[in-house]
């Protein structure tokens, strides 16, 4: 059974960890020039949760038949998924630094041919909600306990095929699904709402079935208990819109109006990772802080 | 492989559409894994009634959403079911095919779609309904089989080889097809093309139980005016059976292909294109010339899109004459 919340400590490991994603996401992103950086890090805090604490996997056994399953429908930010799933030992983190390099096993969007621990190949935005949803009937038909999550983006919202899959999703009542939008309002070319405005997303899944939990995006405690209480739900799927800064916790891209793809070069991500391991320290300080006022 | 040939013109005992509905209801019983998905297009009539009420959670109506269908078709097959995809073939190709590259073929799922009504087989459906490039846009996607049964025999044996292969597959199904090629016996295999008969002057090659049937017909038409002519059943188009294509070219010097669709980037192309890089000889495509569809009944359309027996075995000739003038006394 899971436990109402987080205690301090494991928040604070959580925050480490999304710190860390965030560190080897910028690394990789400048090994190659040039990346995904605005969606990679919006959804940070997000990918910190689900393999932190939501996710029921084991990385030595990546294939392991009661696992959780992820769609990471929005692709192109694979780099914070890979960063995630090399701390926690899917793949040594060495492949990191050959990210979408001739023959790597980490390709700029996701593929589940290529990369222990990524389950669904996406890159064709729109698509990873009807595959999170065939996932959820399979396990409903079989009787498995195991939880779909899907992660998609604002922008992909825009695709039709999404709302056909919300609509069977929410018909067919899976309530072991989990989907979470990285509501981070902007897309390739500028901001959602001068492009084609998705408006509100949560009224739009609540009428299509879903429970819908809108939290910030950025606070890993808000999105844990937003997921616990997903997984509680005996009647309806689940969506999570987090509220979200595109760029966020990258200190070059953070305050850029155009995020989305870009070149990063070595002092960019110097400066930026001295940022998050300077916060590192301060949460290492802050736990052994609390040990000790435990103690 | 193992053939019986039936007497051309054997009427079937069910069509292909009741071929179909009896397969899945069998497979649903037999294999649990077995799905059968259909979007709004009458796949719940076809299968057997007690079927669909002993096993009602794996019978499952999407609506008119075939990019969704065929998403949640592979996420199915990620866990280890084995969904088919019902459609219409202009519906089946055309609106999935990014769905069919990237959450299937490229991630690696396990579908057979099966696409209904190929070609001028959608009559009075008309142009709007016409699939002639559904097989071309499937063959080029990579690990894609592709495959066009011609009777009920080898349409039950190649769903079932489909069921237990991995990867994609697109599955053309012609619902009106009433005779049969085959008799009880006979065994196929998906890449290995069937000769129907040997020629020394011509051989024709066929995919599809319409222009199966008429090639039939064209070479009876043949033989009274003393031609020999071939006939190959290129049921599965994608991986193609290059020998078969090859041992034509060197058996009777000259080739028809005939096919239900355009013949840019089908039969006639892949034929073509082993005839390339191995040995080449002349080759007369009879198919769709880039066209659209229009309505129409099927022995009119046939007649319009010169499908006909007469059409064959005119291509025939011409493919014969060709290799004459190009190799005299041939």
């Amino acid at each position: 059974m899971n436990s109402p919340c987080l205690s301090n400590a494991e928040l604070i490991d959580l925050e480490i960890f999304a710190a860390q994603i965030r560190i080897k996401t910028i690394e990789m992103i400048a090994a190659v020039g040039k990346g995904h950086v605005g969606g990679s890090m919006s959804i940070a805090d997000a990918v910190a949760v689900l393999y932190g604490s939501a996710m029921r996997y084991d990385p030595a056994n990546p294939k392991w038949k009661m696992r959780d399953r992820l769609v990471y429908s929005k692709g192109h930010s694979g780099p914070a998924l890979y960063a995630a799933l090399a701390i926690k030992g899917f793949f040594p983190q060495e492949w990191l630094k050959r990210m979408n390099q001739i023959g790597s096993n980490l390709p700029s969007h996701v593929h589940a041919r290529l990369t222990p621990g990524v389950d669904v190949s996406t890159g064709s935005l729109g698509q990873g909600l009807s595959v999170a949803v065939g996932l959820a009937m399979a396990d409903r038909l079989d009787g498995r306990d195991s939880y779909v999550y899907c992660v998609m983006g604002d922008g992909e919202c825009q695709e039709g095929q999404v709302w056909e899959a919300a609509m069977f999703a929410g018909n067919h009542i899976l309530n072991r699904l989990i989907v979470l939008v990285d509501n981070n309002k902007r897309q390739c070319s500028g901001e959602l709402k001068k492009i084609n405005d998705v408006g509100d997303l949560g009224r739009k899944f609540k009428d299509f079935g879903f429970d819908v939990f809108e939290v910030n995006g950025h606070d890993l405690a808000q999105i844990d208990v937003a997921i616990r209480q997903a997984k509680q739900n005996t009647f309806k799927p689940s969506v999570i819109i987090l509220d979200t800064i595109k760029g966020k916790g990258c200190s070059f891209a953070e305050q850029m109006a155009d995020n989305h793809n870009i070149t990063v070069n070595t002092e960019q991500a110097v400066a930026a990772v001295k940022i998050l391991e300077t916060r590192i320290d301060d949460l290492n300080d802050k736990r052994e802080r609390g040990h000790v006022n435990e103690n | 492989m193992k053939i019986n040939l039936a007497q051309p013109g054997t009427p079937a005992e069910e069509s292909m559409a009741d071929t179909l509905g009896r397969c899945l209801g069998a497979f649903m019983e037999e294999d649990l894994r077995v799905i059968a998905m259909d979007a709004d297009v009458g796949l719940g009539k076809m299968l057997p009634p007690e079927i669909i009420n002993k096993y009602p959670n794996r019978y499952i109506n999407v609506g008119i959403a075939e990019a969704n269908m065929l998403g949640i078709a592979c996420g199915l097959s990620f866990k280890d079911k084995v969904p088919f995809t019902y459609t219409f073939c202009c519906f089946a190709a055309r609106k999935v095919l990014d769905q069919a590259f990237l959450s299937g073929a490229f991630g690696g799922a396990h579908v057979l779609m099966i696409g209904a009504m190929p070609g001028v087989t959608a009559t009075i459906n008309g142009g709007s309904h016409m699939a002639f490039e559904d097989a071309a846009v499937m063959r080029a996607v990579p690990e894609m089989t592709v495959v066009e049964p011609s009777d009920m025999l080898q349409g039950e044996q190649v769903l079932r080889m489909a069921k237990d292969l991995p990867g994609m597959f697109y599955i053309r199904w012609e619902r009106k097809g009433d005779i049969r090629f085959y008799e009880n016996g006979s065994t196929f295999e998906i890449g290995k093309a069937v000769k129907l008969c040997g020629g020394s002057d011509v051989t024709i090659i066929a995919q599809g139980h319409l222009c199966l049937k008429e090639a039939q017909a064209a070479v009876a038409l043949l033989a009274l005016e003393g031609i020999r002519a071939g006939l190959i059943d290129m049921f599965t188009l994608k991986p193609i059976d290059r020998e078969a294509i090859v041992d034509a070219v060197r058996e009777t010097g000259c080739l028809v292909t005939a096919e239900n669709q355009n013949v840019l980037g089908g039969l006639g192309s892949a034929v073509s294109e082993v005839m390339a890089e191995n040995e080449a000889a002349p080759l007369e495509m009879v198919g769709i010339r880039d066209a659209f569809g229009e309505v129409g009944d099927l022995e009119s359309l046939k007649k319009r899109y010169k499908l006909t027996a007469q059409d064959i075995a005119a291509a025939a000739k011409r493919a014969i004459s060709r290799k004459q003038k190009r190799r005299p006394g041939a």
